[in-house]
């Protein structure tokens, strides 16, 4: 892993685009990594675009300003895509994108087109194994395909953790399903 | 032992508050500061703490009841933000002047208007004449570290003053980093008991509080403020070391980074510092001796230890996120600048004003800085002495 690795995420407002940045962080968190994890605040209401951020390093993390030039982006909502998106992204970039439509689909409405592409239907996915459309789990497991930043037994620790108590068994377990499924799914290009 | 684990800013905050378990919190929710509150009243409703949570009306109320309750005696906190900071201004000021060890997080952000929730240093260094000692925190580690610190520098029978433990609004007390926590029972050690000399509550030994102090008697008691604030400079340094002996993080009124060969330097508060940490490590690599001075306490105000670290550099920036309207910097390079006066080698000193509203400050906008100070040494003089950085 690259000294200091930085995810930008980008969802709706109600999507869970904080909570997918934060577990993210405390997996690595418990494999022994520094971290931080913060949503970019804005107005805050239901649907509204938002963007949080993952860091991940070896080293005790000093930065405390904005991510500008994220090495991944995770693309939470498919309706959010356009060339804004990869702001700050380079060609050794990658871009993961809940989306159910195909990869070369996605570059056209990006203009991301030397740069790595993972796709995944993580709505659907999340429709199947949790009933309702909540595909930030799903894009959890989208991304570590694509990079392995964590193990997934870290971060089905640490989701059971949070989650057990909170929603019971079976709501986590259909989480972590997702997560598996998505991983599973993603196809790059 | 100790543990670490993710929180944010505010979480740290209330953390720390429910390992001190003060006899009485009586706060008022406001945005950045909210998470603090919540968590702490999470603690108080699950039974986890048995302090007298008093949810008030208004932040006014708040340090009223602040002021009532350490006046008879019990260890006391709130916590507050901004606008809020401003609306409890009046008891602000006689929380001081009446000598009560209340300790107050602040997670700061913008005083309106026009109406903001983001990060500047507008509404603490507003208080900066309040007689309120202030620390100001890098990260989350700080923040845990910097609360429980402050319950024994309010307390110091040499000192008894209130304490603000400032954070930077969202920037950290929003962001999740990893904390390494202390054990309860450790921090309680720590901290110890707490008994009031002088209760307002014991009938045996009846003493008055916020009596009328005019002509007669009203300077005295103002001098005696400035000669406690005079004395936390020798008594916090025992608390610094016994806070390393209990757990190990080693504390000063200043950190430094770099700094000791350095001829270039940005002086910052909070969050900034740890920014300009990472530009220094660049600009280091490409053999520019630059460093950094981040003052961790504005109140008391460690002259000596700053004016040794800066005298014989060549140029100073000093960053202040918030405007003085003076005309001659914000409030940390006016009091630097004039610190540095009398010091036969005094560097150059230039002054930008940063960040206001929660503008972010990146690597470029410091790099800039740096840039401009060796400018400043080539031509030997400082042609605008108040620059604003990253404004439109």
């Amino acid at each position: 892993m690259q000294e200091l690795v930085e995810v930008r995420w980008h969802g709706r407002g109600g999507q869970g685009a904080k909570t997918a940045a934060q577990f993210l962080a405390e997996a690595a968190l418990d494999a022994g990594k520094f971290i931080q994890a913060f949503p970019e605040y804005g107005p805050e209401r239901a649907g509204a675009p938002i963007r949080t951020y993952t860091r991940i390093s070896e080293k005790p993390i000093n930065l405390h300003c904005g991510v500008v030039n994220p090495g991944y982006v995770v693309v939470i909502d498919p309706t959010l895509l356009s060339p804004a998106i990869v702001e700050g992204l380079s060609d050794q970039g990658i871009l993961v994108v809940n989306t159910n439509e195909p990869i070369e689909a996605v570059r056209k409405k990006t203009n991301f087109q030397k740069g790595k592409v993972g796709v995944v239907d993580a709505t659907q996915i999340s429709l199947d194994t949790l009933g309702r459309p909540m595909p930030n789990m799903p894009m959890l497991g989208a991304l570590l395909k694509v990079v392995p930043l964590v193990k997934l037994e870290d971060l089905y620790k640490n989701i059971k953790a949070k989650f057990l108590k909170k929603i019971g068994e079976e709501k986590t377990n259909a989480n972590i399903a997702g997560i598996k499924k998505a991983y599973e799914q993603v196809r790059v290009g | 032992m100790r543990k670490v684990v993710a929180m944010t800013g505010d979480q740290a905050a209330a953390e720390a508050m429910r390992q001190i378990e003060p006899d009485v919190v009586a706060a008022y929710p406001i945005t950045p500061q909210t998470e603090i509150v919540m968590g702490f009243a999470q603690f108080v409703a699950d039974g986890r703490v048995q302090t007298e949570m008093i949810p008030v009306e208004s932040e006014h109320s708040a340090m009223s009841a602040c002021v009532g309750a350490a006046a008879s005696g019990a260890r006391t906190m709130t916590a507050t933000s901004a606008n809020g900071l401003a609306l409890m201004w009046e008891i602000v000021y006689i929380a001081a002047s009446t000598r009560l060890p209340i300790v107050m997080p602040v997670v700061n952000r913008a005083l309106s208007g026009p109406i903001n929730i983001h990060c500047d240093h507008s509404d603490t260094m507003g208080a900066r004449d309040s007689g309120w000692l202030q620390i100001y925190c890098e990260n989350n580690q700080e923040v845990y570290e910097n609360v429980i610190m402050a319950i024994r520098i309010a307390e110091h029978k040499d000192i008894r003053l209130p304490v603000m433990v400032c954070q930077d609004g969202f920037i950290t007390s929003h962001a999740v980093e990893g904390i390494k926590l202390y054990d309860d029972k450790q921090v309680k050690e720590f901290i110890g008991a707490y008994q009031l000399e002088h209760s307002l509550l014991d009938i045996d030994k009846p003493v008055t509080y916020g009596p009328l102090d005019l002509q007669d008697f009203y300077f005295e008691h103002k001098r005696q403020q400035a000669e406690a604030i005079k004395n936390s400079l020798k008594a916090i340094p025992e608390i610094f070391a016994e806070f390393k002996k209990y757990f190990g993080s080693a504390y000063d009124f200043i950190d430094t980074y770099k700094l000791d060969d350095a001829e270039l330097a940005i002086v910052a508060l909070s969050s900034t510092a740890g920014t300009t940490k990472v530009v220094i490590d660049e600009l280091r690599a490409q053999g520019k001796n630059v460093g950094l001075l981040r003052p961790r306490f504005f109140r008391p105000f460690p002259k000596e230890k700053i004016v040794r670290a800066l005298s014989g550099l060549k140029a100073v920036a000093i960053l202040d996120r918030s405007e003085a309207f003076s005309g001659q910097g914000g409030a940390l390079f006016a009091e630097i600048r004039s610190a540095l006066l009398d010091e036969p080698k005094r560097p150059l000193t230039v002054n930008y004003i940063y960040g206001l509203g929660g503008r972010d400050i990146d690597l470029q906008q410091i790099k800039s800085v740096y840039a401009d100070l060796e400018k400043i040494v080539k031509a030997k003089k400082v042609k605008d002495l108040i620059n604003y950085l990253g404004v439109r």
